[in-house]
């Protein structure tokens, strides 16, 4: 087992590095920030001299280098946007992107196993067939779209809930949190659903369509001829062997609720990394953009990681040494 | 999970509608972008000026209708001496927001810090040779020549404290290599109308009255509280005014104007802004390479600019693209600017004329060329794009449209590696000396820098040079119209339109656009 996961962390760090290789091969693509940088009364001699500081006329490999050296001594240098430490504004715009992530994920599991249950036991209710109909909404409708959406009915029609920020935060010793004002909860409400709901509905099909297949299967129908009750058939023994594709699906979405709450961010100018991203895109802000995308690496890395141990915690049949040749 | 359904679902039920308006004196105030430092030398960008309008001041500000209005200066004019001096008095009993005492030695100490290397402004200030301060309330600017516009340059200049700089360990403008944020980017202290109170960059920037301010009686102040939030998608922008949780907007899509002018306690003020829309050409190269010509530059034939300009429908791509939100324009200079004429900002379109030049100049059949547009910087950047396509087909050039985010744009314009292209540019010193430095002067030393058509004429360089010290204010504004004439008989540029600026705001603030786009809060009465 300690030979398992040390091995995938070998790998996980070969991921990373290729990552940020490919990240500060693109860079330069994006386009250039010096006459972001600079006032358009800038001189020909400002922007050569500024283009050296910031070390833009080396080829990117040694630009990367250069990074990485920093990185691993902790330091993600000067953001070229706000002139500020790039850990400290990651760590700064952190929670709000998590805090939002982790709401969204509880809804979308929450919802989406409950329906995902109920569309399979009741399958041919009519109740059941109109969730089913209504989550193709939430599949193919796109993210900035349900967003403003949502803002125009409960925000501008009946001026029910904020249409942008965060809120009141409270300051819990640099995390920020809006869990503790009504005015943060009232501004979770609408980006949450906004992220969630497409994870919210993928879910449920995943779960229901699991569901229908485990209780066609004879240890099902062994445990109603026994004369077990439905709850109990439903919930220990059915919705249980149903658990392992859900786990990795979850995992995964777990990282690009994260990753992709840009558009959401955007739309609800929710003030997280993403938001940042895409400043930082518009800017060119090297530093931040390296900086993200690396974050974002360790995440999927990591959380790949705790999935495929949870798969050796929830199957048996992946413990011993079959675990090995996963 | 049942707690936290049942969490939401309590606060779902707890909210109340929202007041539709600001009932307190608090100002609520979204735009797209934030300041990007409080630090007022260290970017010269107009986001950033405008909320070190709020908390600092210059020795003097342009009020709404672009006249100068003493701020930190009661008044100035050149030495009676010396032609190259400037005297600044100073206006008494100014205090910063910390309680210290404003004298001619803060003045002195910001100048001198806005001149050094890691300075956003020390461009405009490249004419100072020295700033003394003979007393505590007079300050004198020798520059290295006479200079006639030098106030102009100093309206977004803005003066600190020296000693709370020294004592913080602000002295030097931030600066890259050092890797951490100077004490000025983040703190503030001025002597402007508004205290900085709390400030989270991209979030929320909250100012309040500052109530020893000098102007007290001045001007109207009604505003107690600014909270400003920067917001960036266009939409949830005008969503937050019209749900009401904000009062005031900048950057107003043009296809939401009548949705904000219908609702009931919103307004929409409109008025030009500052800056000229115009597409550049590379004249200067004996071939240009995106082109379908070989061995031969058609742009560099007067005649071919000539009929590219007379083929512009302005009027077409003010009422189709801009839903008749700009001002079609003859000249790259906005109505506000020193040595802008009524006749040359007229506008005509004669596409057989056009196409007979054209036929004239050998290019009967038409040629293909690229265009390189930025479809982010400007109002409706690339639909103007668009439609200049279409108006070009009509004289047969075929133009291949290549827009592009303004981070891509922008290097082809810098490094020369555009041949057609357009731009846009706001005149700070409301002069046109100004326009003719970057646009129209050769490509050499600090002039020049924008100037990417390759256009070179050493005669209209040394025009453009003396004005910057003819102090004979009559001769020089005939050099302006001199030089204007050649601008326009060359076809050196294809002029677009001025852009018209839209703020929307609840019909209780009382507030005129400002043609920078710097709402300076002070001036605004609540009725």
């Amino acid at each position: 087992m300690l030979a398992y996961i040390l091995r995938r962390i070998f790998q996980s760090a070969i991921v990373l590095l290729v990552v940020g290789l490919v990240a500060f091969s693109l860079f330069r693509f994006v386009g250039d920030p010096i006459d972001n940088m600079l006032g358009q009364e800038r001189t020909q001699a400002d922007v050569e001299r500024l283009r050296e500081t910031l070390g833009l006329n080396e080829p990117f490999v040694v630009q990367y280098a250069k990074f990485l050296g920093q990185a691993v001594q902790g330091n993600f240098g000067m953001s070229y946007r706000q002139g500020r430490p790039v850990a400290e504004i990651l760590m700064e715009r952190a929670p709000a992107t998590l805090e939002l992530a982790a709401v969204s994920g509880v809804l979308a599991l929450s919802f989406g196993i409950g329906l995902g249950v109920f569309t399979a036991i009741r399958r041919d209710g009519f109740a059941a067939n109109a969730i089913m109909t209504l989550s193709l909404i939430g599949v193919s409708l796109p993210t900035f779209l349900i967003g403003i959406l949502l803002i125009y009915l409960f925000s501008v029609e009946l001026g029910w809930l904020p249409s942008f920020g965060r809120g009141e935060v409270v300051d819990l010793g640099g995390w920020t949190t809006g869990f503790l004002t009504p005015s943060g909860l009232q501004a979770l409400i609408l980006p949450s659903i906004t992220l969630g709901l497409y994870q919210m509905t993928l879910i449920m099909r995943l779960v229901r369509s699991e569901m229908l297949e485990v209780l066609r299967t004879d240890y099902i129908r062994f445990a109603r001829a026994r004369g077990l009750r439905d709850r109990a058939v439903h919930f220990r023994h059915a919705l249980k062997n149903t658990m392992v594709p859900v786990i990795t699906v979850t995992g995964l979405q777990l990282g690009s609720i994260i990753a992709f709450a840009i558009i959401t961010e955007t739309v609800f100018q929710w003030p997280g990394v993403g938001l940042l991203f895409i400043n930082a895109i518009q800017f060119v802000d090297i530093p931040v953009m390296a900086a993200y995308l690396m974050l974002i690496s360790v995440m999927f890395v990591g959380i790949n990681l705790i999935v495929d141990l949870l798969y050796v915690m929830v199957d048996p049949r992946l413990r011993g040494d079959s675990a090995r040749g996963h | 999970m049942t707690r936290t359904t049942g969490l939401l679902t309590a606060t779902l039920l707890a909210t109340t509608a929202m007041a539709p308006f600001a009932q307190a004196e608090t100002l609520r105030w979204a735009r797209a972008g934030d300041s990007l430092t409080l630090d007022p030398h260290a970017q010269n960008e107009g986001p950033t000026h405008t909320i070190a309008h709020q908390i600092y001041e210059p020795l003097l500000i342009r009020d709404m209708t672009g006249a100068f209005e003493p701020a930190l200066a009661t008044d100035w004019a050149p030495s009676p001496d010396d032609p190259n001096v400037w005297v600044f008095n100073l206006r008494e009993g100014v205090t910063f927001h910390d309680g210290a005492a404003f004298d001619a030695s803060d003045v002195v100490f910001s100048i001198e810090r806005a001149q050094t290397e890691d300075s956003d402004m020390k461009e405009l200030l490249t004419s100072i040779v020295e700033v003394r301060a003979p007393d505590p309330l007079t300050v004198e600017f020798v520059t290295d020549g006479p200079n006639p516009i030098l106030p102009s340059n100093l309206t977004n200049l803005f003066i600190i404290d020296e000693d709370w700089a020294r004592a913080n360990d602000a002295v030097e403008v931030q600066d890259y290599e050092g890797g951490e944020e100077t004490f000025a980017a983040r703190n503030a202290n001025g002597t402007g109308p508004y205290v900085l109170n709390s400030r989270e960059p991209d979030v929320r920037t909250v100012m309040t009255r500052f109530e020893e301010y000098w102007g007290m009686d001045q001007f109207p102040l009604d505003v107690t509280e600014i909270v400003y939030t920067p917001i960036q998608n266009a939409a949830t922008r005008v969503a937050a005014l019209l749900s009401g949780e904000v009062d005031i907007i900048q950057d107003m899509p043009v296809q939401d104007l009548g949705r904000v002018a219908g609702t009931d306690g919103l307004d929409v003020r409109t008025a030009p802004q500052n800056r000229t829309i115009f597409f550049g050409m590379n004249m200067g190269a004996a071939d240009i390479e995106t082109d379908s010509v070989e061995g031969a530059n058609p742009f560099a034939d007067a005649r071919v600019r000539q009929a590219m300009n007379m083929a512009i429908n302005r009027d077409a791509i003010k009422q189709v693209v801009m839903r008749g939100q700009s001002q079609p324009a003859g000249m790259i200079a906005p109505p506000f600017v020193n040595g802008w004429t009524a006749e040359l900002d007229a506008t005509s379109t004669d596409v057989a004329a056009a196409k007979a030049l054209m036929e004239e100049a050998g290019y009967g059949d038409g040629f293909s060329v690229q265009l390189d547009c930025p479809n982010d910087r400007y109002i409706n950047d690339e639909g103007i794009c668009q439609a200049v396509v279409g108006m070009m087909a009509q004289i047969g050039v075929t133009v291949n449209l290549e827009a592009m985010p303004k981070a891509q744009f922008f290097p082809l314009i810098s490094n020369r590696t555009t041949n057609f292209y357009m731009l846009g540019w706001g005149v700070p010193t409301y002069d046109s000396e100004y326009i003719f430095n970057f646009l129209v002067h050769s490509a050499e030393g600090d002039r020049g820098s924008w100037n990417a058509t390759g256009y070179s004429n050493p005669e209209l360089d040394a025009m453009i040079q003396s004005l910057a010290s003819e102090t004979d204010l009559d001769a020089r504004n005939d050099t302006i119209a001199a030089i204007w004439e050649v601008v326009q008989a060359e076809t050196i540029y294809l002029p677009i339109h001025h852009q018209v600026l839209n703020w929307g705001v609840a019909s209780n603030v009382a507030i005129e656009v400002d043609p920078e786009d710097q709402p300076k809060i002070k001036y605004i009465a609540l009725n």
